[in-house]
């Protein structure tokens, strides 16, 4: 089986794992969770971050990631688990009283993979940053990575970051954006334009690069390689990813509708059936 | 009556530079951030002797505090700089979702607290960063009184794995507590020994506590003196005995009476010894322009206040 089939299943299985979770509580984003299936496995699983299969929070001598959307954590605990964290049974306890897995992931209950607790929007990429200095302080060339939904980036303190990181030269650091053109309350097109985001990340100074199918396996594997390449030059990487939100699930692909919403049994049913089981449910 | 005497006015901002500038010499994981106040916050000296270890953010609080909760991912140990209205009330949920509840090891260092910064005004002079910031889970808070105090706690917090507010301010002031005192976290300290009441102080109205102390003293009341320096965690071993001595107390401090030490010592003595309590504090207001001593005066927060107070509290016992 070819490497890139290996991590399509992966992902489909991932995919599983969402629905499931979101519907066992009836609550969560399965919408952008599963339009970033790929790059999250791409990231754990595809070779593009090295990481440390045991969990430390300094993080010293492997690449780290940051997700600053937080309400898709239904995609990160499942590749966290599948990528040996912590057991994948824990998916289980999604949202649940007393669980490590928090509707919006924390350092908070110990989670290990977790790095910083994040869900209000728009922090993210300051921690990035600061994470990425400490880590040109350390002598450690490993790099940081970030996801940013695209309708995160109204909050302005993405801006100071932004500005911060290519005046300062943090070339350490890949923060990619989720260029789904949705957000809760309609398409980012109808709630706040943004205009061009190539434009406005080249403007402030970074590289940017794009990823136009951010969800084909090899088209985000090889954007995320190239993006290394593009490392260590002086400037921060963007990498403007656009995917179909709810992808893998005919309806609810292209619609605002599931950003956060669980399918009811029977949506559950067809959803699960259109992402034939894998590597095992939990 | 113990002497306290003041060695010569000097800013607490002056003690926190000078704390900062030790720790750039004996802790190599010490990094500090500002957020274009470095002369205000007497910051240039670390920077010299450590510019690799020096952030300078703009003016852009809010990325200054994600980058401080990131910086504590590879040990380092922050002090994220800039005047206090700006470190709590402006990027509270930075502080809130990255810092506080992430459990990361940054030190808020919060200069101009209070009406003493003066002539900028209500927009600059915060009066309720200590009770935002105490009301954050797991959030130490430190206000100290002078100089040596603030250089101590700038130390000690270094040492304290967990976030940390540590506020101090603009205006020179007497500067009187040990040079070579031990800073701990949550202890109080007794200034003085007494029977009659208990005053309870932090930040600038200490000096005013101990001026205040003598005053009584001379018209036959014998004040129990503490300096809180730590509002949270507070010491309330200290506050409980001292008002089983005395009976009631007079909490002052240069804050909102609302969510200040007063309350956090009030909360105190309601659960443990109800006792009567007079709170020298600003009465739920904004500031103004002024020099610090005519705001301090207009807003009843000097020993005059505390005079008067205790005379109030006394009546009440």
């Amino acid at each position: 089986m070819s490497k890139i089939k290996e991590l399509e299943d992966f992902a489909t299985q991932v995919r599983r794992d969402i629905l499931r979770q979101v519907h066992a509580v009836n609550s969560g984003h399965p919408g952008g969770s599963l339009g970033c299936t790929e790059f999250f496995t791409a990231l754990y699983q595809g070779g593009v971050m090295e990481h440390k299969p045991e969990f430390n929070m300094d993080g010293n001598e492997e690449d780290l990631f940051f997700l600053s959307n937080g309400h898709i954590s239904p995609v990160f605990y499942s590749v966290l688990a599948r990528s040996g964290y912590f057991p994948v049974e824990e998916l289980k306890t999604f949202r649940h009283i007393d669980s490590r897995l928090q509707g919006h992931p924390t350092t908070h209950e110990g989670l290990p993979g977790i790095r910083v607790a994040s869900g209000s929007l728009g922090q993210g990429m300051s921690v990035a940053l600061g994470a990425a200095q400490a880590k040109k302080l350390n002598q450690d060339d490993h790099l940081v990575f970030s996801l940013h939904g695209d309708g995160e980036l109204q909050e302005g303190q993405n801006w100071e970051a932004i500005m911060y990181a290519a005046g300062n030269n943090v070339d350490n650091l890949i923060a990619t954006v989720d260029l789904n053109g949705q957000q809760i309350d309609g398409s980012t097109e109808t709630v706040l334009p943004m205009g061009n985001m190539k434009a406005k990340f080249e403007a402030f100074g970074w590289d940017v690069m794009e990823i136009e199918d951010g969800n084909n396996m090899q088209a985000v594997i090889d954007g995320l390689n190239e993006a290394k390449t593009r490392t260590g030059k002086g400037k921060p990487v963007c990498v403007l990813m656009t995917t179909v939100m709810g992808n893998g699930v005919d309806f609810m692909m292209h619609t605002h509708a599931w950003h956060g919403k669980a399918p009811n049994d029977e949506q559950l049913e067809t959803a699960l059936a259109q992402n034939p089981e894998t590597l095992g449910d939990y | 009556m113990k002497i306290y005497t003041d060695t010569g006015k000097k800013d607490t901002r002056s003690g926190f530079g000078a704390g900062l500038t030790e720790l750039g010499k004996t802790n190599p994981n010490v990094v500090a951030l500002c957020a274009d106040l470095i002369g205000s916050l007497k910051m240039q000296d670390f920077i010299d002797e450590n510019p690799e270890r020096f952030f300078q953010v703009g003016i852009a609080e809010a990325n200054m505090m994600g980058m401080a909760a990131g910086l504590t991912i590879g040990g380092k140990i922050p002090f994220a700089g800039t005047f206090a209205n700006f470190a709590t009330g402006r990027v509270y949920d930075q502080i809130r979702q990255s810092i506080a509840y992430s459990g990361k090891n940054v030190k808020i260092c919060a200069s101009h607290s209070g009406v003493t910064l003066g002539e900028d005004g209500a927009t600059h002079q915060i009066l309720e960063d200590l009770g935002l910031m105490k009301m954050l889970p797991g959030m130490t808070v430190i206000n100290t009184c002078d100089f040596n105090q603030t250089k101590a706690a700038t130390i000690a917090v270094a040492e304290h794995d967990g976030p940390v507010y540590l506020r101090f301010g603009r205006p020179k002031v007497a500067n009187f507590t040990p040079e070579d005192q031990k800073f701990e976290i949550g202890k109080a300290v007794q200034l003085y020994e007494g029977n009659d009441v208990t005053i309870i102080a932090t930040g600038h109205l200490v000096w005013e506590a101990i001026q205040a102390a003598q005053q009584l003293s001379e018209k036959g009341i014998s004040a129990d003196v503490i300096n809180i320096h730590t509002i949270k965690p507070l010491d309330e071993e200290a506050i409980i005995n001292s008002v089983k001595k005395t009976g009631c107390v007079v909490t002052a401090e240069e804050h909102n009476y609302l969510g200040g030490l007063g309350e956090s010592v009030a909360r105190t003595l309601s659960e443990n010894l109800p006792a009567p309590q007079e709170f020298v504090a600003t009465q739920d207001t904004f500031g103004e322009s002024g020099t610090p001593d005519q705001l301090m005066e207009k807003y009843g927060l000097n020993a005059n206040a505390i005079i008067k107070a205790t005379e109030k509290v006394l009546k009440r016992k």
